[in-house]
């Protein structure tokens, strides 16, 4: 496939693989952070960590939307579709993610509730469309990629005098998410959390841009390269934080030309702002309440908002004790450090969401890393670790 | 979730909407997301959408800064060899 399988080739990553063993320096350790859940992916799917000298390390980071969403948010989609008696749609990811008592998307359908998988915000409406008697709710989550998908829906049903759609808002933003990791305790004060540089999202980029990075990179003095999802752009984008590290620089580059540009896309951008707003705070699985950090339908859309048209219960909602998923989308700990990793928790019987999304760290390491050891490297028979 | 694909468009229809290819399989996006797209060009697809076009110039570059990383690596060994 085109732009695919030239990303891929062997080849060429045995070069960069090459130039990064001659490039990184000995006496010093190098640790970057993968926002992305769809990097971390790469990074197991293509063992683009063995291919690293043992003082470069990736460090995982939350940029997984199904990871991140709070429990009590997906109790509340459960209650719209339970109670509420609504056609919940959402996208698949989310569809077995549990919640509070395990309970999860997928066994409120069994029991009985409508809820129906969608590719896109175009088959949500449709099937507002086909069902005029009934209300139809998108359950919209995502960062700034399935944001302007969300917000077209919005538009388009706005316009159409939809009356029985609306939207159950979740939208997070990656700007707000990585500061935040940066001025958390383990990495400023407590040093537990080690990151020298990050590799920036890639699609999320291609719609806001890589100029919202200048600011970190700036102020905390760390690189950042956008990098895209295919394991070269990963290697390219790595060798490129080593070489800044290097010569003492710490400044936005990108890699993933072919379709990131500083300003990113203008036209999705305005829609976006014209439908959505910053929400003061919002709670994120493992990082916590986290300012300015997500977004809001605004008033003048309210009417097809879902938290205005439904009233949505107080509720305790709880995750599963042992669940390490928070410290794990924190880089604090490691899905191997989780007790019930690969014996209670697997991707048939998830405990955590870490474990439902092939972004998800933890499900990363069972499908691909399993056989490794705690540093992450590929594991000999006696150091098998899971 | 993230996952986006960069397919090519096929025909351009009515109401902002498109027709990719992607190894063999079509499939019906919207193009509400983006400007000035013309049959034949790459974009990237997202949940239905296309987000950005694909940079054929920006394509080549990429790879051949990859490939320069070797480049530079190969005559670093010759003058290795050199020295030796
Ligand atoms: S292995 Fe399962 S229970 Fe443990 S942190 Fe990961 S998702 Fe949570």
């Amino acid at each position: 496939m085109k732009y695919i399988d030239e990303f891929r080739q062997r080849d060429l990553a045995e070069k960069v693989a090459g130039a990064i063993v001659r490039e990184a320096r000995s006496g010093r350790d190098y640790h970057f952070m993968e926002f992305c859940g769809g990097h971390t992916h790469a990074i197991f799917r293509y063992g683009v960590q063995d291919l690293m000298p043992p003082n470069v390390r990736f460090v995982h980071g939350p940029g997984c939307p199904v990871c991140v969403l709070p429990v009590r948010r997906l109790d509340d989609a459960v209650e719209l579709a339970e109670r509420h008696g609504v056609i919940l749609t959402t996208y698949g990811d989310m569809m077995r993610v549990p919640g509070t008592k395990q309970r999860s998307l997928i066994k409120a359908k069994a029991d009985g509730a409508d809820i129906r998988m969608v590719y896109s915000t175009q088959d949500a409406l449709k099937i507002a469309r086909e069902n005029p008697k009934r209300q139809v709710v998108f359950f919209a989550i995502g960062f700034e990629t399935t944001t302007p998908p969300t917000a077209v829906a919005l538009v388009q049903a706005r316009r159409e005098g939809l009356r029985n759609f609306s939207v159950f808002c979740n939208h997070v933003l990656t700007p707000a998410a990585i500061q935040h990791i940066l001025q958390s305790p383990e990495v400023r004060d407590l040093g537990t959390v080690k990151i020298d540089g990050f590799l920036g999202p890639s699609h999320v980029s291609s719609v806001i841009g890589s100029e919202p990075y200048e600011f970190f990179s700036e102020e905390f003095q760390k690189p950042v390269v956008i990098a895209g999802f295919e394991p070269l752009d990963v290697m390219q984008s790595t060798l490129m934080l080593i070489r800044q590290i290097n010569e003492g620089r710490h400044e936005v580059e990108n890699e993933y030309t072919r379709v990131v540009k500083r300003e990113g896309n203008l036209k999705a951008q305005a829609l976006v702002s014209d439908v959505f707003e910053l929400r003061p705070r919002f709670e994120w699985r493992g990082l916590g309440s986290v300012p300015y950090s997500a977004l809001r339908i605004r008033s003048e859309f309210a009417d097809l908002d879902a938290e205005t048209r439904f009233e949505l219960s107080e509720k305790a909602s709880r995750e599963v004790k042992s669940c390490e998923c928070p410290a794990i989308l924190r880089g604090a700990k490691k899905p191997t450090d989780c007790k019930l990793f690969g014996t209670v928790c697997t991707p048939d019987n998830p405990m955590g969401s870490c474990m439902v999304s092939s972004e998800g760290a933890c499900a990363a390491y069972w499908t691909y890393g399993r056989f490794r050891t705690r540093d992450g490297r590929t594991a000999g028979k006696e150091e098998i670790v899971a | 979730m993230c996952l986006a694909l960069p397919a090519r468009v096929v025909s351009i229809e009515a109401d902002d909407m498109a027709t990719v290819a992607l190894e063999g399989v079509r499939k019906k996006i919207s193009l509400a997301l983006v400007d000035e797209v013309a049959v034949g060009d790459y974009v990237l697809v997202h949940v239905g959408y296309a987000l950005h076009k694909v940079s054929e110039e920006e394509a080549a570059r990429t790879l051949a800064m990859m490939a320069e990383a070797g480049v530079l690596a190969d005559e670093l060994e010759e003058i290795g060899r050199a020295d030796a």
